[in-house]
């Protein structure tokens, strides 16, 4: 990994701490074994675009209103991770990303370690072009909330917890 | 008191004590978080100023941003209709769910939406509507209104939300946490989002590029409301429109931090409808998402509803740049105590709710609140796109002041306020506005004017016919102004041999020192002070005859008058200024009106020159031992020090030069951090507002009661801080000016 990725990395996972957002990094290789770790079942998912990962067969892929309501966990794709704020970009997807993020009350971003950017004027930057040809994405920093029953309360329409799933590039490495 | 008067009073009364210990917990929290979160964030101020030149730019361009924004989200088929007011909009609104055959509509926090009371228009055709928002949600339970623009039940206690769920929907077990609150909403409403026909959200920003919705928010109601149903409406104002998705992102950063203290909220969702996603449609629960090939519809519905004619408004113009972050509410003493519900008309509340008001209501709306600015301008720095909210609220009162009916009193009061208004100014206002003439007379007639105002039936009498509030001390005239005494102790002549002593080098800088009504009527002392504290640094003293600055009228909304004594002002300075003489403020309100609001009066050139030339007293102190002058000179008394510095010096960013001046000569300082003092110039005088008064300035006693301040000596650097302290205080307070006066002897 180059000193600038290590950087990067560090300040996104720093980010995250101060959200209370666990996050694990892993190798693509593991990438299965450390879903397991995280994910608390039922699961349900929609299809990761990265060439290195799949999801596996144990998270419902093709999730239904029904299987929606009843899913623990929701795992989706991230395109970009924010490293000031924490924050993971959600695109929105006919396959229903969008829903899979918000529904179930953990919420698994995976993310490749090569899609985190520094700030946020570089995150509207490139979400500029994606939104001008139509899409639709959420910054999404940390779990939802809200304050107005009197106290912070996590967990508020939409996932009480998030951990984020950061993909280890497997071409770069550090001399290892 | 007057029935009017006595009304809002009990009315004042009433919120401070139902709802004010709960609105002051949240809103001081919310404030104290925005003053960390902007501390870490590198170039706030540039943000600020990026975030308002968009907004410039915008509003210049509104209507040819609205014909882009019309054909982007068509192109990308949603349908755009501009709404005239808030009938045409519902009109339209209606129509929409009729079409729909909607049952339900869910619906999250918007305030557009709460201007058009578009849930009572959809009703009335048997649409059930929902507000998903938590907080929207508990006050639609309550049947009550909004009191803060980002967190509507901020009034509300937890107890008091758990009572009402428990009376309203008897669960199986009593809720009681948050926790068990929020639960079962999510619940409740979650049924409600699956069941919709129809989801309508409002909108922060909205781009003309790519006919993005852009939402901030840390529920996920805002995001589910959109894309559960087939059916999206989006309502907002006109003003929400940027040029282009890159133009959101100062305000992402901003508006978090500006609102509760957060650095960024959960979500900021940018949606370009109709989305891709799909519907989650429960009648088909078992079609996987992937399967289904929905038609979204969407209708974005652009409100006018008079801010197209607030765009041609030269003062209102500036509330469109409004981001509705709620910062002014929140930095707002006043606000703090009292909440949303008093300071707001039909749907706005806080700082900026008047101009918004004024601008979609009218003037009788904003009328209601508008007097609760003290003008004390904490607000101005908080606000996330400048806004100068004070000077807003000013030319609304100013306007209502023109609306008023002829005045009675007129006659009496001709000689008393020689002003330059129309004779329909409420006569409280004009009393405020014209206190250069009362304290000129108080003076000529001291003692006799001082031993009056102590009567019992003069002050009845003043509380019934102009609303001063006779548990408020007057202020008590001396007999020798500052002026007089410094003629007779040989002018400006022998303030420059004092000046040199003991070295003939010395005294080579001259200053005009501006002889506020206050200390040249009222507080002498300070004056003389101030001279001979000037003096002990080799500076000599020049103090000509200066009108009164402006600011008494102004901030009675007689902007006509304060006008002309901004002109007064510049005329009888302008040959000292020209002499290379400096202007030393003690008054700080005076120097602020000098140096923000008399660019509103004055040519830029002359404004310019009397900003560059006038410090206030201790910052000017402050520059002298700087380049070198002897603190010893002074009075190095070493006493500890509770500080409160005037609201109006702080926004200047004023404030710690007091401090750090005192430190310098060995003082030990402890400063209060509260916004402000509560009494503001006249606002505490005033029979209606008295108690709000007292109440904010509890939180200002509170601090210099505390164990570590208790028996400090209290200094302030304000008229209206120093009156209220030694109303709320059994100390004395004391001008910096005195505890460094080589003439005092220790306290
Ligand atoms: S006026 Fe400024 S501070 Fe107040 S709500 Fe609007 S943007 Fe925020």
């Amino acid at each position: 990994m180059s000193v600038e990725t290590g950087a990067i990395v560090e300040r996104f996972e720093t980010s995250l701490a101060e959200l209370d957002v666990a996050v694990t990094r892993t190798r693509p290789t593991a990438f299965e074994s450390t879903l397991e770790e995280v994910v608390r079942e039922p699961a349900v998912g929609t299809p990761l675009p990265f060439a290195s990962v799949s999801l596996p067969a144990w998270v419902d892929a093709r999730p239904t209103p029904a299987t929606l309501e009843s899913a623990a966990t929701g795992v989706t794709a991230a395109s970009f991770g924010i490293a000031d704020y924490g924050s993971v970009v959600l695109p929105s997807t006919p396959e229903g990303a969008e829903q899979v993020s918000l529904f179930p009350e953990l919420h698994v971003p995976v993310l490749r370690e090569r899609d985190l950017i520094a700030d946020m004027p570089t995150a509207i930057d490139r979400l500029g072009p994606r939104l001008r040809d139509g899409e639709s994405a959420i910054v999404a920093t940390g779990p939802s909330a809200t304050a107005d029953m009197g106290a912070l309360v996590r967990g508020a329409h939409g996932p009480e917890a998030v951990h984020v799933i950061l993909l280890e590039d497997g071409e770069v490495s550090d001399g290892e | 008191m007057s029935e009017a008067r006595e009304e809002k009073a009990a009315y004042i009364r009433h919120l401070l004590e139902t709802e004010g210990d709960a609105v002051a917990e949240n809103t001081q929290g919310f404030n104290q978080g925005r003053y960390e979160s902007v501390a870490e964030l590198e170039e706030y101020e540039a943000l600020k100023d990026e975030a308002r030149a968009i907004k410039e730019d915008a509003i210049e361009r509104l209507p040819e941003l609205i014909d882009e924004l019309t054909e982007t989200v068509e192109a990308n088929g949603g349908t755009v209709y501009l709404a005239d007011d808030a009938a045409d909009a519902n009109r339209y609104i209606r129509e929409v769910a009729a079409e729909k055959e909607a049952d339900c509509l869910v619906k999250s926090k918007s305030m557009t939406s709460e201007e058009l009371e578009v849930n009572e228009a959809l009703e009335a055709d048997g649409v059930e509507v929902i507000e998903t928002d938590l907080g929207e949600w508990v006050l639609q339970v309550a049947e009550e209104a909004p009191s803060h623009l980002i967190a509507p039940a901020i009034h509300k206690s937890r107890e008091e939300i758990a009572r009402l769920f428990n009376a309203q929907f008897d669960p199986d077990e009593p809720l009681e946490t948050a926790e068990e609150l929020t639960t079962f909403a999510r619940e409740w409403l979650g049924e409600h989002i699956r069941d919709a026909d129809v989801g309508m959200t409002g909108a922060n920003f909205i781009t003309a590029d790519s006919g993005t919705i852009v939402l901030v928010t840390s529920e996920g109601n805002a995001r589910k409301t959109a894309v559960v149903p087939d059916t999206h409406v989006a309502v907002a104002g006109v003003e929400k429109i940027v040029p282009s998705v890159e133009d959101v992102a100062p305000f992402v950063e901003l508006i978090g931090r500006s609102g509760t203290g957060q650095d960024i909220t959960s979500y900021v969702s940018f949606l370009t409808p109709p989305v891709e996603s799909p519907v989650v449609d429960f009648d088909d629960p078992d079609v996987p998402f992937d399967e289904r090939d929905d038609d979204r519809e969407f209708h974005l519905v652009l409100i006018d509803n008079g801010r197209l004619a607030m765009r041609e408004d030269e003062h209102l113009r500036e509330t469109l740049y409004c981001i509705r972050c709620s910062a002014c509410a929140n930095s707002c003493a006043n606000f703090q105590s009292v909440g949303g519900h008093a300071f707001g008309g039909e749907t706005y509340t806080g700082g900026i709710a008047t101009g918004w008001e004024a601008g979609v209501y009218g003037y009788d709306s904003a009328a209601e609140f508008n007097d609760l600015c003290t003008g004390c301008s904490r607000c101005v720095n908080q606000c996330p796109v400048k806004i100068d909210i004070p000077w807003i609220n000013t030319v609304v009162r100013d306007r209502l002041n023109r609306e008023g009916d002829d005045g009675q009193f007129e006659f009496v009061y001709d000689e008393l306020v020689p002003d330059e208004e129309p004779g329909g100014v409420d006569v409280q206002k004009r009393l405020f506005g014209n206190v250069e003439t009362l304290a000129k007379l108080g003076s000529a007639t001291a003692p006799l004017s001082n031993w009056l105002a102590t009567l019992g039936p003069v002050r009845r009498g003043l509380e019934r016919a102009v609303g001063v509030d006779a548990r408020r001390p007057l202020p008590s005239f001396e007999r020798e102004t500052l002026r007089d005494w410094f003629e007779r102790r040989g002018g400006h002549a022998a303030s420059k041999e004092r000046a040199a002593e003991p070295r003939a080098e010395r005294g080579d800088r001259e200053v005009v020192l501006y002889p506020d009504v206050y200390t040249n009527y009222v507080d002498v002392a300070r004056g003389k002070a101030a001279v001979r504290v000037l003096e002990a640094l080799g500076v000599h003293v020049r103090i000509p005859a200066v009108p009164e600055s402006g600011r008494a009228p102004l901030s009675q909304g007689m902007v006509a008058t304060a006008d002309e004594r901004a002109s007064d002002v510049y005329a009888a300075l302008a040959e000292h200024l020209d002499a290379g003489r400096d202007v030393v403020v003690i008054e700080p309100s005076d120097l602020a009106i000098f140096h923000r609001e008399y660019e509103r009066f004055l040519p830029e050139a002359s404004c310019e020159r009397l900003r560059k030339n006038s410090y206030e007293a201790l910052e000017y102190i402050y520059g002298l031992l700087e380049n070198g002058a002897d603190p010893d000179a002074l009075r190095t008394g070493g006493e500890e020090i509770a500080y409160h510095s005037h609201c109006q010096q702080r926004t200047l960013g004023l404030a710690p030069y007091t401090r750090s001046v005192l430190e310098y000569c060995g003082y030990d300082v402890v400063e209060s951090d509260v916004e402000c003092c509560g009494m503001a110039g006249s606002f505490g005088y005033k029979s209606e507002y008295y108690e709000l008064s007292m109440d904010v300035g509890e939180r200002l006693a509170d601090q210099f009661t505390a164990p570590e301040t208790k028996d400090r000596l209290v200094v302030a650097t304000g008229t209206s801080c120093g009156d209220q302290l030694d109303d709320l205080l059994r100390r004395d307070s004391r001008h910096p000016l005195e505890v460094l006066d080589p003439a005092t002897p220790t306290y």
